[in-house]
């Protein structure tokens, strides 16, 4: 496993940067979320990639098994926790659209902005 | 064997990711976001968070493919065109992903077992939570026990966000009551009569518009 490197974390970037562009390039406010949630899981990957060990495996006790090695048990606590916070920011998110939608009559940014003036 | 999944699957999220940009369809784009997730799901489990993969599948797959879904039916599904060149922002995505590129070259590399990050409280917990906790899932017994305060914390904000949203939702008109203008006609007496009329009907937005489209179709037959 060693001998992908930095392949991982290089993957990740670039989904990080996917995420990013849709965030700040798009007009469209649900692709802005969509984006925002693609940000969300490389973040996720990031983390598990560094709790992974190479002929390791998931942390859970295997009866008897004394030479096994584990991987890293606290990334994927965190992720957990991080899976269902990003969950309930992207539910407020949306709701946010739909009170714009109802507001504007549209969720274009540019259109809201002419709106507003 | 497990190289090769791992390169697979991230080439694959690579794509789909690339096609969510792409997509003009919302629809198509937010099924696109739950292959996406479910990807995801499955390169956790080769990087053995089991735990994480099913929160993933369930929660990522499918509770936020769902609030989506029932978003775009409120709110409309065609992307327009962005008018303005999107030069600035590919600049900046792109000097921000070398910065991050130039940040990797001197992280430890991937699987190593002797990298700093296994060698704080990991150790411990690997060793002694089967004594202290009882429990052979070691996530678990960090999630509930160890560090028991943070899963607290999370609960406190999901409450947040689940008020934050029934206020947001339940104020307001119904959708079906923009104006061809954009603009809400609804003045805040008549809305706030709305709200004591419709409460919670509200977060079933999508079933509602439905019911009035029935009655115009209704209300023009007869």
């Amino acid at each position: 496993m060693t001998a992908l490197g930095l392949f991982n974390y290089w993957a990740v970037i670039f989904l990080m940067m996917v995420g990013f562009y849709t965030l700040i390039a798009r007009g469209n406010l649900v692709k802005k979320i969509i984006g925002l949630n693609i940000f969300q899981t490389s973040v996720f990957i990031l983390y598990i990639t560094m709790g992974k060990i190479a002929g390791g495996t998931a942390p859970i006790f295997v009866k008897g098994g004394e030479d096994v090695s584990y991987s890293n048990p606290i990334p994927h606590v965190l992720i957990l926790t991080a899976i269902v916070v990003g969950v309930a920011t992207s539910a407020v998110g949306l709701s946010l659209v739909i009170r714009i939608k109802e507001a504007f009559g549209t969720i274009e940014e540019d259109e809201i902005q002419d709106e507003s003036l | 064997m497990v190289e090769f999944v791992d390169i697979a699957l991230l080439v694959l999220l690579g794509i789909t990711a690339f096609s969510i940009i792409r997509q003009k369809n919302l629809f198509a784009a937010v099924m696109m976001a739950g292959i996406y997730s479910l990807l995801s799901a499955a390169l956790f489990v080769v990087m053995d968070a089991v735990d994480v993969a099913f929160t993933e599948a369930a929660v990522g797959a499918g509770i936020s493919t769902i609030l989506m879904l029932g978003t775009l039916a409120l709110v409309g599904h065609s992307e327009h065109q962005p008018q303005h060149r999107p030069i600035l922002p590919l600049f900046v995505v792109i000097l921000t992903g070398a910065v991050l590129v130039y940040g990797t070259l001197d992280i430890p590399p991937f699987g190593d077992a002797s990298n700093p990050v296994h060698h704080h409280v990991a150790p411990h917990y690997l060793e002694e939570s089967e004594h202290e906790i009882g429990i052979p899932n070691v996530v678990t017994s960090v999630l509930a026990s160890y560090r028991g305060y943070d899963t607290m914390g999370e609960t406190t904000v999901i409450f947040a966000a689940l008020v934050g949203v029934l206020l947001l939702l339940s104020l307001g008109p119904r959708p079906g009551r923009v104006a061809s203008n954009g603009r809400a006609t609804t003045t805040v007496r008549e809305r706030d009569k709305a709200v004591s009329e419709e409460g919670m009907e509200e977060a079933q937005g999508d079933t509602l518009q439905v019911s009035d489209e029935e009655n115009t179709l209704e209300d023009t037959n007869g």
